[in-house]
């Protein structure tokens, strides 16, 4: 890396997309210039619409979100997108595919100029994110490239994943709007009062609502919903996740979303959540750098020498697990900077 | 921090539907622990180079099977180096051997045709960037 941060920063601020790709590389790769970084963008940061989107494999994100992305870019909006998809455990290799809905995405005359620059300039940005893996810091990329975006001018800022890992949820759900995206066909309502993500959801998304069982997935939802507010989980501004129905493939029902997604804004700005929802991310990011800090030195005493002694100590009969682990977790914690 | 993977993008520029081999390289690839932004078919040189900016690419793919390779590849370059990229561009498909030295002389940085192992495929893209970084 040899061109200087706050030069490809100064560039990514004037709107230049290239710096801010190579910027977004740092990001992934993390470390002490991704650090930096973080540091220089900080202030800059605060003010983007966060959207989540996350629903399951083929249930239509990356087609919904190309569709907004694309409208709303027509319309003057100069929005990001941060596609998330899963590295291989095996080989840490990636095929990341949103691109092919998104970019295809009728984009209005913009797409289409002739001009290359023009185009451009008015295009979305989208990077495409692999998740490399539970040291690769997916935890402290995500949010941290969300920043740089926010930071440099683009609103709204849409993280799109697939939902699945703990990571992924506490983006989505660290998100000023959460975006569940359900569709016919995936189970009944005893799923639906399932814990987990529909929990977070502040909008559901039922797409694919052309196809047959749409309207079971929106009552279902509904009845969700009531016993939400039965059991006193409803939020105690009294706000109801609104369930919208879409079609995104063809272009229905996504100014529909976008125009929930905003409501949810207002509600958010109108009960001061927005401030505590901005703090929360913050809280995560920071919870998540601590983590990986830690779980890094975990890795380097697991294979230092007297790692390595501890632990076979547990082979044979005179040392069990707990007390193994008891005994690294004391030198982990008093020791931090013991190198291996 | 480790070495990053290599970011390859794979495409299929202008009217050509045949998409198994690129899905193919795309499953090969990232078996050998590369990171695959897969476009797809029906590309521009123009949304190749912007996919190229924003995702920050080491490689572009073209996968090529309508005998377009002798005008396309040429112009994929060209308008590669005209936006100041130096990304490499590898093509893979079917090109007759008499053309493999015009590509080179254009600025293809390699070509891979039918047949080429799995092994084949990874070790020419690591070479290619490697030349280039």
């Amino acid at each position: 890396m040899t061109a200087n941060i706050s030069d490809l920063y100064a560039q990514a601020r004037k709107g230049e997309r290239r710096p801010l790709g190579r910027l977004l590389s740092i990001v992934e790769r993390g470390g002490p210039d991704a650090d930096e970084l973080s540091a220089l963008i900080h202030a800059d940061a605060g003010s983007a619409h966060i959207i989540g989107v996350t629903g399951s494999p083929g249930s239509g994100k990356s087609t919904l979100v190309g569709q907004l992305v694309s409208d709303l870019a027509a319309s003057g909006n100069k929005p990001a997108v941060l596609a998330v998809d899963p590295s291989s455990p095996l080989t840490g290799g990636a095929i990341l595919g949103d691109r092919v809905r998104i970019d295809r995405e009728p984009g209005g005359a913009a797409a289409r100029s002739a001009d290359r620059t023009t185009a451009q300039k008015h295009a979305p940005f989208v990077r495409s994110m692999a998740t490399r893996g539970h040291s690769g810091g997916l935890a402290l990329a995500v949010p941290l490239a969300v920043r740089l975006f926010d930071a440099v001018g683009y609103d709204p800022v849409i993280i799109e994943t697939v939902g699945v890992g703990q990571v992924e949820v506490d983006v989505v759900s660290a998100a000023d709007t959460a975006v569940v995206v359900m569709t016919p066909g995936m189970g009944d309502s005893v799923q639906a009062n399932k814990a987990g993500l529909l929990e977070v959801a502040d909008l559901f998304v039922v797409n694919k609502a052309d196809r047959p069982g749409a309207e079971d997935v929106r009552r279902d939802l509904d009845l969700m919903l009531d016993l939400s507010h039965m059991t006193g989980q409803e939020s105690s501004t009294g706000y109801r996740p609104p369930i919208v129905m879409a079609s995104a493939l063809h272009g229905d029902g996504t100014s529909n979303v976008w125009q929930a997604a905003v409501a949810h804004r207002g509600h958010l700005d109108a009960t001061e959540q927005r401030v505590s929802r901005r703090n929360y991310r913050l809280q995560t990011e920071i919870r998540a750098r601590v983590e990986h800090g830690l779980l890094l030195a975990a890795d380097a005493l697991f294979e230092s020498a007297h790692g390595r002694t501890v632990i076979s100590r547990t082979e044979h009969a005179d040392l069990a697990p707990n007390d193994a682990s008891q005994e690294l977790l004391n030198l982990l914690l008093n020791q931090p900077e013991e190198s291996p | 921090m480790a070495d990053a993977p290599i970011r390859i993008i794979l495409a299929k520029l202008g009217l050509d539907g045949h998409d198994r081999g690129i899905k193919v390289v795309a499953r090969i690839l990232r078996d050998s622990g590369m990171e695959v932004i897969y476009l797809g078919l029906r590309q521009t040189t123009d949304t190749i180079i912007s996919a190229a900016e924003e995702e920050d690419v080491d490689a572009i793919g073209l996968s090529m099977h309508n005998a377009s390779h002798m005008t396309l590849a040429p112009a994929m370059v060209e308008a590669v180096r005209a936006a100041g990229l130096e990304t490499p561009v590898i093509v893979g498909g079917i090109v007759p051997d008499e053309d493999l030295e015009p590509l080179a002389a254009a600025g293809v940085a390699a070509v891979l045709g039918p047949g080429s192992s799995a092994e084949e495929v990874a070790a020419t893209v690591r070479q290619a960037v490697n030349t280039n970084r």
